[in-house]
């Protein structure tokens, strides 16, 4: 597989049209927040999935998550147009000690609950207490987070600290978690399942009605606390579990934007079919589709073989084509491609194995791993899937070939996703397509899945390498940017090289809405910038 | 008033003088009086000869993805055009020929056998049996084939054996049904009466006596149900509970990216479609003429 290059005289130009799709894209956001926003209308979108509770401190999808956003607010949340810049939400200011120890947040005055009561920092001290020191029966799917989190403490009403037992460098972007809204201390302290079933928060819009299999009602709440804001006079969420249903419900105008994206061929129906009345927003996406090898499964407890399985992959090629009809576009590692702070440059990830952009001399190399391991034929297994098809099903019939291609015979097992999961979960299974999705750029988040199974069961390769905690230790307790890109490059080649659980392609977002949908910025996490706050209808 | 009956009479190899082999003459005899009957045939003769010798026909591998040659439309390197990974759709429909036909033929032979020695059972034991068999048939019966198969392939999880097994399940309560009212009439011939007096056991009577005796309605529900099996697994492959990717399959084909580019790569979905709809007429051309032509009570002379 040959990559398309630019003819050389086409070059001055195809640099031309990069630097201008850059500035384009610098300019267009800018652009779009200087517009005069206009206040009314309702916003319709179109959501996949129902959500299972109404507790985002509980819940891990979206489906929760985008209809549930809007009534609630932050403690501190991510700029929509300055990813990954954090700014305040109910916090106005905030303060780290010297040691890094200590955080302390300033909480706005005036902030009021949809039922009039007052916000104070009890009521952010209640909803971490729950997230970070959950009682036995309540379920944090994020505690694990905050593991470096010694108390929360709030010495007045308008004060809240964070004492720490080490200096994290994390924990301020884990404090602009979406998943995590204010709620309200009273009810928490009667019951803290409360908001499994119920709303009450203090964001841009108050709850109206959720009737299951149809949809979701919000209306704008006078009382917000952010003057002006929010423009909407409320939001309608329409669940659509069929993908071609929601597509042709953007296309009718019943639903103005779908949050979580489509697929490039959904996009161009909706470009042919709206014109200028749809605007496509693209974004590299926080989620990767991985490869988890059992290492306690035979051949697979060879390193070599792992590794030969990486090694087929022809990454830079699949990304050209399969980015065509998939969500799948970027080539990485294990932190998201692009993402400057820590992800590895191209120059850097090329030398890993399987990142080469030489597939041939990959291939080469894979076939004698397989011949020193005993297997110069190649050999057969099973390959367990879900069985949804984008990207998952796409994604594991482009793998099943690439692996063909080095002798190695796969049989593509597709379930559905529960009885996927269980299977990954208890180790019944050879290879498996696995996946994560985070809702920011962060080492700790994206490094955690390639941890030692004892320590995160969510690594289901069965794989344990106290090398590889100690420097997921390390990395997160070191403050110093540099410092700590150097001990996340270390770990990646660790992992790349023991091939555990290995990237394929990172995704991309792909978001086409009404072009009269403006104050939206598509960030590369479906989970963030939901609370619709600065949205506005220009017509 | 009708035209007078025509005579249809089968050849009588070996009274009359004739130099053709006996089942050549059944052949000739057959594509005479039979002409769509034939046409089914040979749509059927094809496609066994495309699943047999698919390796030698087929132009490039089915499961070899181009990435260069993707959703290209029929053109002399790809007659009819490739999918969303490169492949070669013609590939992929000759080899796909092999799945529809080893599940056509695997759920008709199937649940044709279990379900007509249910049907002879019933029909030999009678009396309490026979009423609790029926009974039980007509409860499942009660339910549409696809949404049995549905329910079998749900709880069974998807891949070819278990999709055999789905679609077989549904076919024996009716080839059950078939075969008892043969059968019953055959429990009360004299030698069935013979065998009894002579001390044989149950299973001897009925495997023995009785199944070989309703061979030819047996045969000819094998034939009408491997349409129905083919278009079954069609359905359960389109609707995602079939067989999976890459296996060429002419009802998987039909999934997902065919639908999503329906508009901008049609071929995508037109030719498997047609596969599709050939094969089935094919298989019920030829088996309402093969039971036309078996069956006694209508032919005339």
């Amino acid at each position: 597989m040959t990559m398309k290059r630019f003819p050389p005289r086409g070059r001055p130009l195809a640099l031309m049209s990069a630097g201008m799709i850059v500035l384009a894209c610098m300019i267009i956001p800018a652009a779009m927040a200087a517009e005069q926003p206009k206040a009314g209308g309702t916003l319709t979108f179109a959501v996949a999935a129902e959500p299972a509770s109404y507790d985002l401190h509980r819940e891990t999808s979206f489906a929760s998550i985008h209809p549930v956003a809007p009534h609630y607010s932050l403690l501190v949340k991510f700029d929509q147009w300055k990813y990954p810049e954090i700014e305040g939400d109910v916090a106005e200011s905030w303060n780290i000690s010297k040691d890094g120890l200590t955080y302390t947040f300033k909480i706005r005055k005036g902030i009021k609950f949809h039922d009039g009561s007052v916000l104070t920092a009890k009521d952010v001290k209640a909803t971490y207490d729950k997230i970070i020191f959950p009682p036995k029966e309540v379920v944090s799917a994020r505690e694990a987070s905050y593991e470096m989190v010694k108390s929360v403490e709030a010495p007045d009403d308008q004060t809240l600290v964070f004492r720490l037992k080490w200096a994290a460098a994390s924990l301020l972007a884990n404090l602009a978690s979406p998943w995590n809204p204010i709620y309200k201390a009273d009810i928490l302290a009667k019951d803290p399942h409360w908001y499994e079933k119920n709303i009450m928060g203090t964001g841009p819009f108050t709850f109206v009605e959720h009737v299951k299999g149809s949809h979701w009602v919000g209306k704008k709440n006078k009382d917000y606390f952010m003057k002006g804001r929010p423009y909407l006079d409320g939001f309608q969420a329409i669940f659509i579990r069929d993908t071609s249903a929601r597509v042709a419900t953007i296309r009718g105008g019943r639903a103005l934007i779908e949050f979580r994206g489509f697929s490039p061929a959904a996009r161009d129906d909706l470009v042919r079919a709206l014109g200028p009345k749809i605007k496509v927003q693209e974004s590299p996406w926080l989620c990767v589709l991985t490869v988890a090898v059992n290492t306690q499964k035979k051949p697979f407890d060879d390193a070599r073989v792992r590794r030969a399985l990486s090694l087929a992959v022809d990454r830079w090629g699949g990304s050209q084509h399969l980015s065509q009809i998939s969500i799948v576009k970027s080539v990485g590692g294990v932190m998201r491609p692009g993402y400057e702070a820590y992800a590895a440059t191209e120059a850097e990830i090329v030398k890993l194995p399987g990142f080469g952009k030489d597939i041939e001399a990959s291939r080469k190399e894979a076939r004698g791993l397989l011949k020193e391991a005993g297997y110069p034929q190649g050999f057969g297994f099973t390959f367990k899937n879900r069985d949804v098809k984008e990207p998952y099903e796409i994604v594991g019939v482009w793998m099943i070939d690439q692996w063909r291609q080095i002798g190695l015979t796969a049989n593509h097992v597709v379930q559905e996703t529960a009885a996927f999961t269980k299977d990954l979960r208890d180790g019944n299974y050879e290879t498996g397509m696995d996946f994560a999705c985070d809702f920011m750029d962060e080492p700790d988040l994206q490094l955690f899945k390639y941890v030692s199974s004892s320590k995160n069961p969510s690594n289901y390769s069965k794989y344990e390498n106290p090398k590889l905690d100690e420097l997921y230790e390390k990395q997160s307790r070191t403050r110093d940017a540099k410092a700590r890109r150097a001990l996340v490059r270390e770990f990646e080649k660790i992992v790349l090289n023991e091939a555990f659980t290995v990237p394929t392609l990172w995704w991309h977002k792909i978001n086409p809405h009404w072009a009269k949908v403006r104050g939206w910025n598509a960030l590369p996490s479906h989970y963030l910038n939901q609370d619709l706050a600065d949205v506005w209808l220009a017509e | 008033m009708g035209a007078p009956p025509q005579e249809t009479v089968l050849p009588r190899v070996g009274t009359a003088p004739s130099r053709l082999p006996r089942w050549l003459a059944a052949v000739i005899w057959f594509a005479r009086k039979k002409p769509l009957g034939t046409a089914g045939a040979v749509i059927v003769v094809l496609m066994a000869a495309g699943a047999i010798f698919a390796d030698i026909l087929a132009p490039y591998e089915p499961l070899a993805t181009d990435y260069a040659h993707m959703l290209r439309p029929p053109s002399a390197a790809h007659w009819l055009g490739t999918d969303t990974f490169g492949r070669d759709i013609l590939s992929r429909i000759i080899y796909g020929s092999r799945t529809a036909l080893l599940v056509g033929f695997g759920a008709s032979i199937l649940g044709a056998t279990i379900g007509a020695a249910i049907g002879v059972a019933s029909a030999y034991f009678g009396g309490r049996v026979d009423l609790i068999v029926q009974r039980l048939i007509d409860i499942v019966m009660s339910f549409p084939i696809i949404v049995l198969a549905l329910a079998v392939v749900a709880i069974l999880g998807s891949g070819i054996v278990n999709l055999t097994l789905a679609i077989a399940i549904p076919f024996m309560p009716r080839i059950a049904r078939v075969v008892r009212s043969s059968a019953l009439a055959i429990r009360e011939t004299p030698y069935i009466d013979a065998a009894r007096a002579m001390g044989f056991g149950h299973g001897r009577i009925i495997f023995r006596h009785m199944l070989p005796n309703v061979v030819a309605p047996f045969l000819i529900m094998i034939t009408a149900f491997v349409g129905q099996a083919i278009l079954l697994e069609a359905s359960l492959s389109f609707l995602g509970l079939g067989v999976v990717e890459p296996t060429p399959a002419w009802g998987l084909m039909l999934r997902g990216a065919a639908v999503e580019f329906a508009e901008r790569a049609p071929w995508m979905a037109i030719f498997p479609g047609l596969a599709i709809s050939a094969a089935v007429f094919g298989f019920n051309l030829f088996g309402d003429s093969l039971r036309d032509a078996l069956d006694p009570k209508l032919r005339t002379g």
